[in-house]
């Protein structure tokens, strides 16, 4: 195994990319070193799907399900919002957080009952993972360094809005990006994912802010980065199973405990040539979907999602089936469940991309009909369901969208956008010599005064 | 293997590499992607190749022995060499990132098996980057000594990141440590002394060891004296400062 991280697959990625990012470097950078970055669109769902929320850019769109209106953020804790690309959302799975951060180095602490930003945590440098603490008393995140802070949530009473919580650092992948970051299901276990093939199970102090020192184990045999990484929930182990996907085009699934690997599915050898576009099969994301041990798979290129199969007894992934996505070049950048409502909801979709008028897009759709594990349920097929179907309708659709329907041309100007944005997430770049050099000189990450 | 034949980087009658065609700078740069193979996890580890005459077939499951000490940044080999013997039955390696000196211990140690059959068997070198793949070398408490002997102090503030002992990194040292494995620094620079001192200390894992066991321990003494780094600093008169640590379960 050579610890190059590039091949013949992303090489295509990265030729592409020389439009956006390494020509004509100079210009660009002189006049605006901090031009944002092309990045991918997310959506979380909310753990009773009682809101779900989108980030395109620097732009975050939340749409409440309970009464079917688009969401005002109150943001008073002295950011006025995002001012760069937000790179990682997430629900609390207690349901009263949210939380999202990414390019601006600020991480946004959200109460889900009044959609105010309730605290603002400064990082050091870029973040590129989230996660929340089951009790919802830590809110952990993740910088381009490897590090992971952690910072203690303010009392709970919803008032208060505190700006410059202070992090600690938690625990560190040594020069690593850190792609996800994800609590067992017991809360017992952090578990983090680095561009570097690794994945790092750690316990989960009483007090995280003394820094999480006991490694668990480590769960190795990815061959490529580890782009993301999912629970599935069974009754005989309450630290649930891990499952991971990565640049090596396979989703593996983990005991934490012992840190062996239990199966591993290549998903690159299951998708039919003619679905995806030259043989880029990446991962780049996953999400269970509650109450059936199915896992939905988004793959680079895919249009539509491969679902796979977890048999608990024998502890083996299989492929169940590819659902396409017909009628439209969706290719999702990012996946979301509820753990009751049965539906994945998905997202495509990259901010500031040229080429067209519009400079962003994001198109929201969501599959239903999941069997469930229940014998006597009449035989569902998974369908992806029309506009008018998905709960919200058309309003949710215009909140999150930004408008009820997309032209043609659009998608087509964001698809190159779309793969250059997850590309640009997962591939060390390789800059000249000259551009090293000069971002060498112009490099900010001193310690911010505080 | 061995070309003493004409290759002046071996010296023809001890068979042993000649010190000044491996020079390298005292520095490397751990954060720089280099381009070396690295085991998939620590079942890949090839034995065969790094213990030959131990574990002939390249394919064992269930090997019996494992490696238990490791001198991290071992540079020219001097420590290694001496703990080979004085530790016969135990498998040792060491870890270089710089490619000419992992290359000179090599040499080394083949040259030394060479000159004295059946010894030098359980010792090996990798060139690798310890500070990102100590996992994948190593399984949970597989060592039972680690040894970080004069490491680079990366003086400036903004270096110190990069220094091969840290609260972060001392959480993965303790991994491959078993309850009761042992971690032996030294140094000549003050400040680093204090600095390792000070992570290990408030390290929840780790527990000093007591001044009877520092001098009933034959490995201590070798820390000043075995290596070439070590003997530099006796030669210049300078003082040393070691800090040994012992792994621990943690009081929860």
């Amino acid at each position: 195994m050579e610890g190059t991280k590039m091949d013949a697959r992303v090489d295509e990625c990265e030729r592409d990319d020389g439009n956006t990012q390494e020509d004509a470097p100079m210009e660009e950078s002189e006049q605006n070193n901090k031009d944002m970055e092309v990045a991918p669109a997310l959506v979380s769902v909310h753990p009773t799907q009682s809101s779900v929320a989108v980030a395109l850019g620097s732009d975050l769109r939340v749409f409440n399900l309970l009464d079917n209106s688009a969401v005002s953020l109150m943001d008073e804790s002295g950011g006025a919002y995002h001012n760069d690309s937000i790179r990682c959302i997430k629900y609390g799975t207690n349901g009263k957080l949210f939380v999202s951060a990414g390019d601006d180095k600020l991480v946004k602490v959200w109460s889900t009952d009044c959609w105010r930003c309730i605290s603002t945590v400064v990082s050091e440098k870029r973040v590129s993972a989230v996660a929340i603490s089951n009790d919802g008393l830590h809110v952990c995140f993740a910088d381009k360094f490897g590090v992971v802070w952690v910072v203690d949530l303010p009392g709970f009473d919803g008032t208060k809005a505190s700006l410059n919580q202070k992090a600690v650092p938690l625990l560190a992948h040594y020069c690593s990006i850190i792609t996800s970051l994800e609590f067992s299901p017991d809360g017992r276990f952090i578990v983090s994912a680095d561009r570097d093939f690794k994945i790092r199970v750690t316990v989960f102090p009483k007090k995280p802010l003394d820094g999480a020192h006991e490694i668990q184990s480590f769960c190795l045999g990815h061959t490529e980065f580890v782009s993301c990484l999912a629970f599935i929930c069974t009754p005989d182990s309450p630290q649930g199973i891990l499952v991971s996907g990565g640049g090596d085009s396979t989703v593996r699934m983990w005991d934490i405990i012992s840190g062996s690997l239990l199966d591993t599915c290549e998903v690159g050898t299951k998708v039919e040539p003619n679905a995806t576009e030259g043989n880029c099969s990446t991962v780049t994301n996953i999400c269970t979907i509650p109450e059936c041990t199915l896992i939905a798979v988004a793959i680079q290129s895919l249009r539509g999602i491969m679902l796979l199969t977890c048999d608990l007894s024998s502890r083996t992934l299989s492929v169940s089936k590819v659902v396409s996505i017909d009628g439209e070049n969706f290719v999702p950048t990012s996946l979301g469940s509820s753990i009751s409502g049965g539906l994945l909801w998905m997202v495509t979709g990259a901010s500031k991309f040229r080429g067209s008028d519009v400079s962003s897009l994001s198109r929201v759709k969501v599959i239903s009909g999941f069997k469930k594990s229940n014998p006597n349920a009449s035989e569902q097929e998974p369908t992806v369901l029309a506009d008018s179907e998905i709960p919200g309708g058309a309003k949710l659709l215009e909140k999150l969208q930004g408008s009820i329907s997309i032209d043609e041309k659009v998608f087509l100007a964001a698809a190159d956008a779309v793969k250059t944005a997850m590309c640009n997430l997962l591939i060390k770049k390789q800059y000249s010599d000259e551009k090293r050099e000069f971002r060498k000189r112009t490099r900010n990450d001193k310690k911010s005064k505080q | 293997m061995l070309q003493n034949k004409g290759n002046p980087t071996i010296n023809k009658s001890t068979g042993l590499p000649r010190k000044r065609f491996y020079r390298a700078r005292a520095h490397s740069n751990p954060l720089s992607d280099s381009h070396f193979p690295v085991p998939l996890s620590p079942s890949h580890v090839d034995y065969s190749q790094h213990y030959p005459q131990l574990f002939p077939a390249a394919d064992q499951t269930g090997t019996y022995k494992k490696i238990q000490f490791a001198d991290i940044g071992c540079g020219f080999g001097g420590l290694l060499i001496s703990l080979s013997t004085l530790f016969p039955e135990t498998l040792m390696i060491g870890m270089e990132l710089r490619d000419k000196v992992t290359e000179y211990v090599k040499e080394r140690i083949l040259g030394l098996r060479v000159a004295n059959p059946g010894r030098y068997q359980n010792v090996s070198v990798v060139r690798t980057n310890s500070m990102k793949y100590i996992p994948n070398y190593f399984e949970k408490g597989q060592l039972s000594k680690m040894f970080f002997l004069f490491p680079d102090p990366h003086f400036k503030e903004k270096n110190h990141r990069r220094r091969v002992i840290s609260p972060q990194l001392l959480d993965e040292y303790a991994y491959v440590l078993q309850v009761g494995g042992i971690i032996y620094t030294i140094t000549d620079v003050e400040e680093l002394g204090e600095w390792m001192k000070s992570c290990l200390q408030n390290h929840l894992m780790f527990e000093p060891l007591s001044q009877k066991e520092l001098e009933a321990d034959p490995v201590v003494k070798l820390l000043s004296t075995a290596t070439e780094e070590g003997q530099k600093v006796a030669r210049n008169g300078g003082q040393t400062f070691q800090v040994v640590y012992r792994r621990i379960t943690p009081a929860s």
